[in-house]
């Protein structure tokens, strides 16, 4: 029997593989997840079979229980929730790799006392370490994203001080404990009390626009407490699953640092902090040159002559649910013969993707969708950029401006166009709290209100055009 | 013995993360969302070790631990698969 359940363990293995492989692709993505479903589904079934499996009543309590919660969890969330749906599941998982883990520490201590192996224990102590890490950071990540917690940069005194030393505890505690005497559970329990609290430290001053690089840490580290659990469960095909979302989540956090020009270092301190140009004096601002805003009726005529149009959406489109009515305005744009592309930033919203998910929930085709590299040289040829709800990603200080504090992100080339039109609520600056000189551009046009609303109105009047 | 049974698994989790590097550089910007999420379905597989735990013939603690890892992880795996497929099915071409 044993040997039947490792053969199933590897062909879920490689169920995994070829189900993250047709991800590549928009058309064999679906099939691909349910590859991994598959794969996932014979990994449970043939672990009942296991020969230390002895009783059901709570394995069936507990999938029952899961399988209800994740149900709700998946169908319940709207698609403006993905983030920090993906924040929670992600912290559910981090989860479980600490509690398999302590348990299996508190079945050695019980049942095999006498049989310890160096490298088992010290892999229960990494697994709980990063297990317990994941599980508060993400309620954490969650908690911002679902604005329980505040999205802002959260400082507190001495805190990466703080975090140092609890990190050296961690060490200290964790080689103790598996060098000298891995029966201990104080010692163990206090490794995963101070590692749940370095989760809520660690996450707690990253601010709501670098989410899109905790998240994919986050989802990272609930890769590698998988493979953790593996070594202490001398499990290959946790090893392999869970370095595979570790590589995923090391791949999307460079993706995301390099769209923002930091370093990993620099985000996890939670930069930015340092931008405290939120209030600029009004006199200032307007020395900078005026801010012409132009209404709906302008506006439509306007886009009646354009040809090639070219869209940037960010984290408002999202906060205003605008997706539907971008939608709508770009099929009635299409309609009038006029070319309509997507540009993305890397970083815009608050997941590697946001946009696209949002996008393609309102029916825009992916192929209208382009990444910022992609299309940063057609704006030169664009007669409008119409930036919605994105502020950060379109500040050419970025190029030129040393002080700036967003100074080297690459940032889609909308000055370029022949004319700029921007969607905000107001003037307020963007998340990073740095003003945009962008607004004051001559090819500017701002165009002010909530953009499902503003989106909506122009729509309208470009249908009486 | 011991040592080459962990150096294995060492060897394992290197290659497997060489691979994850290879299959997932080439997923397109547009799919890094339903990336994230499915990804984050698999990293449930730690319900392997849960379900070992929850089932152990003696009620100890190990197996309140284990109840609860398979009710975290089952959260993770069908929740991560659902919204992974949600998603996935919205990504059509015009």
């Amino acid at each position: 029997m044993k040997i039947i359940i490792e053969i199933i363990y590897l062909v879920s293995s490689i169920l995994f593989i070829f189900g993250i492989k047709q991800l590549s692709s928009p058309k064999t993505a679906r099939n691909g997840n349910f590859l991994s479903s598959l794969g996932m589904f014979i990994a449970i079934v043939v672990t009942l079979f296991d020969q230390h499996v002895m009783t059901y009543e709570y394995i069936l309590i507990g999938l029952i229980i899961g399988s209800g919660i994740g149900l709700l969890f998946a169908y319940k969330t709207p698609m403006t929730g993905m983030p920090q749906m993906v924040g929670l599941l992600n912290g559910f998982g981090g989860g479980a790799s600490m509690l398999v883990a302590l348990s299996e520490f508190y079945k050695m201590k019980n049942f095999d006392a006498f049989s310890h192996e160096l490298s088992t224990d010290v892999s229960v102590v990494l697994s709980i370490l990063i297990g317990a890490v994941t599980f508060t950071g993400s309620l954490i990540a969650f908690g911002k994203l679902q604005g329980i917690v505040s999205g802002k940069v959260i400082k507190y005194p001495l805190q990466n001080t703080i975090n140092v030393i609890l990190l050296i505890a961690v060490v200290i505690g964790g080689a103790y404990f598996a060098i000298y005497n891995p029966t201990l559970d104080w010692v163990i329990l206090s490794i995963g009390a101070v590692a749940l609290i370095l989760g809520v430290l660690l996450v707690l001053p990253i601010g709501g626009a670098d989410m899109p690089v905790a998240i994919s840490l986050l989802n990272s580290y609930s890769g590698i407490a998988g493979s953790m659990t593996g070594f202490v469960l001398k499990n290959n095909e946790l090893i392999i699953a869970g370095a595979l979302v570790g590589a995923s989540g090391i791949i999307l956090t460079m993706i995301m640092c390099k769209g923002m020009n930091r370093s990993l270092m620099n985000v996890v301190l939670g930069g930015w902090e340092s931008a405290g140009s939120i209030t600029i004096p009004s006199a200032e601002t307007s020395s900078k040159g005026t801010v012409k805003s132009v209404d709906p009726e302008e506006l439509a005529m306007i886009f009646d002559s354009a040809s090639n149009i070219i869209i940037v959406p960010g984290y408002g489109m999202a906060v205003a649910q605008a997706q539907h009515a971008v939608r709508d305005l770009v099929n009635l744009l299409e309609s009038k013969g006029k070319n309509v592309r997507f540009a993305i930033h890397p970083v815009a919203g608050r997941m590697p993707g946001h946009m696209n998910v949002l996008l393609a929930e309102a029916q825009v085709s992916y192929e209208k969708m382009y990444a910022m590299e992609d299309i940063n040289d057609d704006f030169n040829n664009t007669d409008i950029a119409f930036i919605i709800g994105a502020n950060d990603v379109v500040n050419p200080a970025a190029r030129h401006d040393k002080n700036s504090p967003i100074y080297g992100m690459p940032i889609l080339n909308v000055d370029y166009a022949k004319t700029v039109v921007i969607n905000k609520r107001s003037m307020n600056a963007g998340y990073a709290g740095i003003d945009n000189e962008l607004f004051f551009y001559p090819n500017t046009l701002m165009y002010f209100g909530d953009s499902k609303e503003a989106v909506n109105k122009l729509t309208h009047e470009l249908k009486n055009v | 013995m011991e040592i080459y049974g962990f150096m294995m698994m060492i060897y394992v989790f290197v290659l497997a993360i060489f691979i994850g590097f290879e299959l997932i550089a080439k997923v397109p910007p547009t799919l890094h969302t339903p990336l994230m999420s499915g990804s984050n379905a698999i990293s449930g597989i730690t319900i392997v070790g849960a379900i070992i735990s929850a089932g152990l013939q003696d009620f100890t603690i190990s197996t309140i631990l284990g109840l609860i890892a398979v009710i975290f992880a089952t959260i993770n795996v069908v929740g991560g698969f659902l919204v992974t497929d949600r998603m996935l099915k919205m990504f059509k071409k015009k």
